[in-house]
């Protein structure tokens, strides 16, 4: 045995690690292993998987890199990260992919076992990378992953095959002690998974120790590093996708209200996690409906809404064109559902498993006549927690469809997430209509909803349907000047929230030169890069819109307060235009429509760029 | 001694029934015919209030239904009132579920709401109101008009197939599929009643005639002089005799159904097919749902099929007592908390 030699240990604050390899590789398992153990020593961090839409691409090939990105620090973290410093490539083609995106002078470990001569075409590689200069100007650590494995597992009953399975484990095993992380999380986390299966727990345990004592004995790691716990909120934290986030928020909005929830829904990536999750819930009364489409998902979500449920549909945007028409019938019949869309890059099928924020309009106009609807973003993983009981809380209030839009970016994304306390969310509730006495279908309250009157409630009988109303009665009316009073009535419902909601926040001055607008999950990317600028010197702030339709109160304020107005969006200008009409005023945009997030350097070089002339330094 | 705690139920009537609203179909359709008879039916099927009534329907002539009951009612968009009509259901399984519509909305729209409907045995009551045309888009044909059909946008006759309704419905698994007519009251009634009363998807064919656009489509079964000879009227355990003087009857040649006559003393009513409506094979049930589609033959009306299998929505109470009861009731904070928390200090 070599002598071991005293490592170096360096502290960092933030570092960004990106896993990547064959979608049968297990990348998006040991990258959330990662990030739980790093939760779990009290780091904040952001992660973001990237994954092909094929299942199981072709072995070996570019199309059939799965990827993992996680950034950890020890202060606030926001994003995901622009760039990784380190890069584990498990074959030639995950490199390749990679690369481009990787710091200069950053580190790479890579399974030199797969740079045979068969994964080195199917990536595309003319020449060995590990032999010419590709990777000069980065520190590259060769490791024989799958030998050491084999080695490390050559007295285990495993066979040949799930021993090969097991070197995402041992790379695992190099990261933890490359980053000084304890291997007891995922040693438990290990027991329960394979519980009926102790070999497969034991030796996947035993190929992360492996790894983890290779990097003490190698020669090839003489640092590792330090990141110490982030200065985060007193509490109990958990790590949670915006997808689980949501689910969550609606099953509080359902013990809050006391209604049980009905979600009718139909699988599409990367929504049907949120089907998933509240799927498990049966003993919260939840009842999950996996429809035969779309349009039977929302409309039997319609009919439980009529029955008094807290309803709920979740899609994606081609999912939501097909939904269209029963959203104006929510509208007509003005019943309480909420509807949401994880965007992902369209137009048609598009881009299944990519990011996007192109569905805007869609949500807003995308729908036959005069048809306003409540329009809710959430900005993070966290976040959407809090915007499903809004949602919830909004559409039971104004007895209104309220759209609610995450996308795939905050909703496969994860960051750890304090616990609040039950008591401390908002109140959630509607009372059913039972008193026989003045009642009429379409009377309304101060904020002009309806009442809610529930088959079963005797002496309230009543239709509702798609036909325009008569007011008051609900009968049907085709009057003119009745449906020119049901359009602007329907209109005033959707304008009244906009007293029941908050404010506009800024981060930030409250004036200055700049103002970067946003919505959804572009958040933690807008945030950080308002922050370099100022600490750059530059006048400018941040405002993150939840609330779209209607807009917060102060919008109009906030806007006028800067002399410019920069809004930064994954689609060709959406929110800008919508600003623009509302608003009367000029904005700058930034438009990257790539199926990717934005980079914070991405949003700095446009604020630097607005600003640079007027030396704002 | 008698038990004075027990509310008195008031017997309700058809007037019950009826809303304040004016009827708006067609002097002549037999629409009217069809909603006298479910009016005239309810207060014999619905032994709880009515307020537990909900009829949801789609969009055509026969979806207007819902506005003329004074019970709840739904009118959904097009196609899509079976689906509307299983998340009532599902949210309360105690209510009584109605759906109405028609062949476009329920066969060609809403084709696909309507097979799983079956496939999934939801406790709702459809009632197809077929006239094998578009009515209230004025005359084009429906997945139930016949091959050559002249209409509006057919003008060179129709190339389409139809549907047959009865076999789509056993095919996708509903657990009872009957046939009425609008014209024929008592048995109108009775199949309301018989489907009210079935437990599970009830799908009942009515044969409804559009003196506007499609006049007489049934005229053959209703038609007193040609009558007798087109209906073969289905009941369980009676031979399959038809024709003015029942001396007509249908016999099985292996799997192929043959017209036998009953006068020529070859035959004897021992000889013919015996009604099994509820037999666990759906084979009886398919060759009386085919035979309607053969000229040769007559119409079977009446019931083809009764079985009984858990519904859906039963289903998913008795899976979320199953589930609370293993689990427990659910606890939210333990929900929010997850498998895998840590403490900042």
């Amino acid at each position: 045995m070599p002598e071991v030699k005293e490592k170096k240990i360096e502290t960092l604050s933030d570092v960004t690690v990106r896993f990547a390899g064959d979608s049968g590789d297990g990348m998006q398992l040991t990258g959330t292993q990662f990030s739980d153990t790093t939760a779990w020593v009290g780091n904040d961090l952001s992660t973001l998987p990237d994954y092909p839409a094929e299942i199981r691409a072709p072995a070996g090939t570019l199309y059939g890199v799965s990827g993992f990105q996680l950034h950890f620090s020890s202060s606030d973290v926001n994003t995901p990260g622009d760039v990784p410093d380190v890069l584990v490539a498990m074959n030639p083609a995950a490199l390749k992919k990679n690369l481009p995106e990787l710091r200069p002078n950053g580190t790479i470990i890579v399974n030199t076992d797969s740079f045979d001569p068969k994964n080195l075409k199917l990536a595309n590689y003319e020449r060995n990378p590990l032999e010419d200069d590709t990777l000069n100007g980065y520190h590259v650590h060769e490791v024989p992953i799958t030998s050491l494995t084999k080695n490390a597992l050559e007295d285990s009953s495993l066979s040949l095959k799930e021993v090969s399975r097991c070197k995402n484990f041992f790379a695992l095993g190099i990261m933890y002690w490359l980053y000084n992380r304890p291997l007891e999380k995922t040693e438990e986390w290990l027991k329960i998974k394979f519980k009926n299966k102790p070999e497969l727990a034991e030796g996947n345990i035993k190929a992360m120790k492996s790894g983890y004592n290779f990097g003490e004995i190698t020669e090839i790691f003489t640092t590792r590093y330090k990141v110490d716990p982030a200065n985060l909120p007193k509490g109990t934290y958990r790590n949670i996708s915006g997808n689980e986030a949501t689910a969550l928020g609606f099953l509080t909005a359902s013990v809050k209200s006391n209604l049980p929830i009905f979600l009718g829904s139909y699988p599409i990536t990367p929504a049907s996690d949120i089907l998933q999750y509240l799927s498990n819930y049966k003993n919260f009364g939840v009842k999950t409906m996996q429809a035969e489409d779309e349009i039977a998902g929302i409309t039997a979500a319609l009919g439980a809404a009529f029955t008094g449920h807290l309803a709920l549909t979740s899609t994606s945007g081609p999912g939501m064109a097909l939904k269209a028409e029963a959203i104006g019938l929510a509208v007509m019949t003005e019943l309480p559902i909420v509807i949401v869309n994880v965007q992902r890059g369209g137009p048609s099928t598009g881009l299944p498993t990519k990011t996007e924020q192109a569905d805007l309009l869609q949500a807003f106009c995308g729908r036959n006549g005069e048809s306003p609807v409540c329009v809710i973003a959430a900005q993070t993983p966290r976040d959407c927690f809090y915007q499903a009981i809004e949602a919830a809380r909004i559409a039971l209030k104004f007895m209104t469809p309220v759209i609610l839009l995450t996308d795939g970016y905050i909703a496969n994304g994860s960051e750890p997430w304090r616990i609040p306390d039950i008591e401390d969310l908002p109140d959630v509730h509607k009372e059913f209509r039972t008193e026989k006495e003045g009642f009429f279908p379409y009377i309304r309250d101060e904020n002009l909803a309806r009442p809610w009157a529930i088959p079963g409630t005797p002496g309230l009988e009543h239709r509702i349907g798609g036909l325009e109303t008569d007011d008051i009665t609900g009968n049907i009316n085709y009057e003119p000047d009745n449906h020119d009073k049901m359009v602007r009535i329907r209109n005033q419902k959707i304008q009244n929230i906009a007293n029941d909601i908050s404010d506009l926040k800024v981060y930030g001055d409250d004036s200055g030169d700049l103002l970067v607008l946003g919505w959804g999950g572009t958040y933690g990317t807008l945030k950080d890069a308002v922050h370099l600028a100022r600490k750059n010197g530059y006048k400018v702030s941040h405002a993150h819109l939840r609330h779209i339709n209607p807009f917060p109160k102060n919008t109009k304020d906030v806007l006028k307060s800067y002399s410019k107005v920069l809004i930064p969006e994954i689609n060709l200008g959406q929110l800008a235009s919508l600003i623009k009409s509302e608003f009367l005023i000029e904005v700058e945009q930034q438009n990257l429509v790539r199926g990717l997030p934005f980079k914070t350097e991405d949003v700095l070089g446009k604020i630097t760029e607005l600003l640079g002339g007027n030396n704002g330094k | 001694m008698a038990n004075n705690s027990e509310v008195q139920t008031i017997k309700l009537t058809a007037k019950d029934y009826k809303s304040d609203q004016d009827v708006r179909w067609c002097p002549g359709c037999g629409d009217y015919s069809i909603l006298a008879q479910v009016q005239r039916t309810l207060p014999d099927i619905i032994e709880k209030e009515k307020a537990k009534v909900v009829w949801v329907s789609g969009i055509g002539c026969s979806s207007r239904i819902p506005y003329y009951i004074n019970t709840y009612g739904f009118h959904g968009i097009h196609g899509r009132a079976p689906a509307i009509a299983t998340g009532v259901k599902v949210a309360n399984p105690e209510l009584d579920v109605w759906v109405a519509t028609g062949d476009g909305d329920l066969l060609s729209i809403g084709g696909n709401h309507f097979i799983h409907t079956c496939r999934r045995n939801v406790d709702l009551k459809i009632l197809l109101f077929n006239n094998r045309i578009y009515g209230l888009t004025k005359g084009q044909y429906s997945p139930t008009s016949e091959k050559g059909k002249i209409t509006k946008t057919s003008p060179y006759g129709s190339v389409d197939y139809p549907f047959n309704p009865i076999s789509l419905a056993i095919g996708s698994g509903a657990t009872f599929v009957a046939r009425a007519i609008d014209v024929n009251p008592k048995h109108l009634q009775e199949m309301i009643k018989r489907a009210g009363g079935h437990k599970g998807t009830a799908f009942l064919e009515i044969y409804q005639n559009c003196n506007i656009f499609n006049d007489g489509a049934f005229s053959l079964l209703t038609d007193k002089d040609t009558k007798d000879d087109n209906i073969l009227y289905l009941e369980h355990g009676k031979p399959m005799v038809f024709g003015k003087d029942l001396d007509k009857g249908i016999k099985l040649d292996g799997t192929k159904p043959i017209i036998v006559d009953l006068t020529t003393g070859s035959f004897t009513k021992d000889d013919i097919l015996v009604h099994d409506e509820f037999s666990a094979e759906p084979i009886l049930a398919m060759i009386l749902a085919h035979i309607t589609d053969d000229p040769a033959f007559p119409t079977p009306i009446g019931v083809f099929r009764q079985i009984q299998k858990e519904t859906y929505d039963g289903a998913i109470a008795s899976q979320i007592d199953f589930v609370t009861e293993k689990r427990g009731k659910g606890d939210l904070k333990k929900a929010l908390f997850g498998a895998n928390t840590w403490e900042v200090n």
